[in-house]
């Protein structure tokens, strides 16, 4: 493992692997009475969040905790960035603390590679704009492997918004890095400028037409429509992208009873996703949540525990 | 313990064949059913990697002798051990409680070589955290010497006296393709 996790290029597939085994020890060790392994003790990890987060910051403030870290929440909004103070000296501020991991999130893609360069504490990006967002790609291989058994070879949809996905990113990166055999589908405004260069260099394919797509999937990732990053029309109404790009219970028929369904959350019932689809039998959406603290301690554990650097 | 798969014999001197082992893990079985005065609310628990087959191999000839089927598992001791921060972290090895749980029971550990007693401690913590057993022993093949904690072995296959520059090597079929104990400077 490299000493950050920004990206899903610093994740080989070995480390996937590895990341993934200890990940299973750490999900036997939520059954368990005592929540608590030792293995962090003294170490003191900071959640930096500049956006709203509940899942992501509470997943990884359990995770630090239950590896017997000390683990600090600190949100922009009532911090000294809203007083006006710039990203680096905030950051600065806090290294001098004495921290040995910074879990970062920050509206602006590449701000966790940039504070990387500026601290010697671990960074870990928990997402930044519309760049990356690794530890959810890597919860959402987690999940969807221990369901399918393998990766290689499945076809896997991922559909929504990817213009402003971080997720969408990390986990083409991924996936494909997995084996998997990944479409992405989104409607033509969505779709991110530049994605057939990339889609053909790396290996995924894109498409326009959920309904030709479904029918071969053998697993499906809703994404989120993220209504506050868009300010002007990308589609003409909430009620035309659900006919064209929702998860609906027509399509849920399609897909039978055995493909599982993701999403990162938070999910809007009734646009993306029906409710039908989010509370069936076979959506992994509770699933991913539990999974995402397993993942975030194997990660957390294999960055920190080792030689002090 | 280094954890190699290797067909080729190890270099040093045998210093127990796969008879010897045999032998020792049986007298070790008698010890923990005479000791416990039966087979009653005994768990075994073997700490990886190759406690657990020998805790497995213990199991075996107490249900010969007792007919009883005694609980084995694996208590894995990675995230506690105290020289976590000297080394890349290491991956987990499973920890595996039998249905059953600790609490109440007699919990004998089972390790292939006891040197520093640092696994042990280790083992004792990791314990703590999956419940509260009645007694605690500890069964292992082989006993070097060279405590560094005040940590003893209740059962042991053979004291085999070293030089801490020696580097004691245990090899079970099981996972290794080849059995024995080998010592080499």
């Amino acid at each position: 493992m490299k000493r950050h996790l920004l990206s899903i290029d610093d994740v080989s597939a070995d480390d996937a692997a590895t990341l993934f085994a200890t990940a299973a020890e750490m999900h036997d060790v939520q059954k368990r009475q005592v929540k608590k392994l030792p293995a962090l003790r003294g170490r003191t990890i900071i959640n930096l969040f500049f956006e709203d987060s509940t899942r992501t910051r509470s997943s990884f403030e359990i995770a630090g905790k239950w590896l017997s870290a000390d683990t600090i929440n600190i949100a922009a909004k009532g911090s000294s960035a809203s007083k006006g103070e710039s990203l680096r000296d905030t950051v600065l501020t806090i290294a001098a603390m004495g921290v040995d991991a910074l879990v970062m999130r920050h509206p602006a893609s590449g701000a966790a590679l940039q504070v990387s360069q500026w601290v010697d504490a671990a960074v870990l990006n928990a997402g930044d704009g519309t760049h990356e967002h690794p530890t959810q790609a890597l919860l959402d291989a987690y999940t969807l492997q221990r369901r399918l058994g393998s990766l290689e070879g499945r076809h896997v949809a991922i559909v929504g918004d990817l213009t402003h996905s971080r997720v969408f990113r990390s986990n083409v990166k991924l996936l494909t890095k997995l084996g998997a055999e990944v479409t992405v589908v989104a409607p033509p405004t969505l779709m991110p400028s530049g994605v057939g260069s990339w889609s053909a260099e790396a290996g995924f394919a894109t498409a326009y037409d959920l309904d030709e797509v479904l029918p071969t999937a053998d697993a499906v990732m809703m994404l989120r429509v993220q209504r506050e990053r868009m300010s002007g029309g990308f589609f003409p109404s909430a009620r035309e992208y659900t006919v064209g790009y929702g998860l609906t219970r027509d399509r849920l028929a399609v897909l039978g009873p055995d493909v599982p369904i993701c999403h990162p959350g938070p999910m809007n019932r009734g646009l993306e996703i029906a409710a039908d689809a989010a509370d069936a039998a076979q959506s992994l959406v509770l699933e991913q949540v539990s999974a995402g603290v397993a993942v975030r301690m194997a990660i957390l554990y294999h960055l920190l525990a080792g030689d002090d650097a | 313990m280094s954890a190699e798969s290797d067909a080729v014999a190890p270099e040093g001197r045998t210093v127990l064949e796969p008879g010897d082992i045999a032998r020792a893990l049986t007298r070790i079985s008698h010890e923990i059913l005479e000791r416990n005065k039966g087979a009653g609310d005994l768990v075994l628990l073997g700490i990886p990697s190759r406690g657990v087959p020998l805790a497995r191999r213990i199991a075996a000839r107490i249900k010969d002798v007792e007919g009883v089927a005694v609980p084995v598992g694996a208590l894995d001791v990675t995230m506690y051990r105290d020289d976590l921060r000297r080394h890349p972290a290491r991956s987990p090895h499973p920890t595996d409680v039998p249905p059953g749980g600790v609490d109440g029971r007699t919990v004998v550990l089972v390790d292939d070589v006891l040197y520093s007693g640092r696994t042990v401690r280790s083992a004792l913590d990791a314990l703590n955290d999956l419940g509260r057993p009645d007694v605690v022993r500890l069964a292992v093949l082989v006993d070097r010497g060279h405590r560094e904690l005040p940590i003893r072995a209740d059962h042991v296959g053979k004291n085999l006296p070293s030089a801490r520059t020696e580097r004691v090597m245990v090899r079970l079929a099981d996972v290794d393709d080849l059995e024995g104990v080998w010592i080499s400077s």
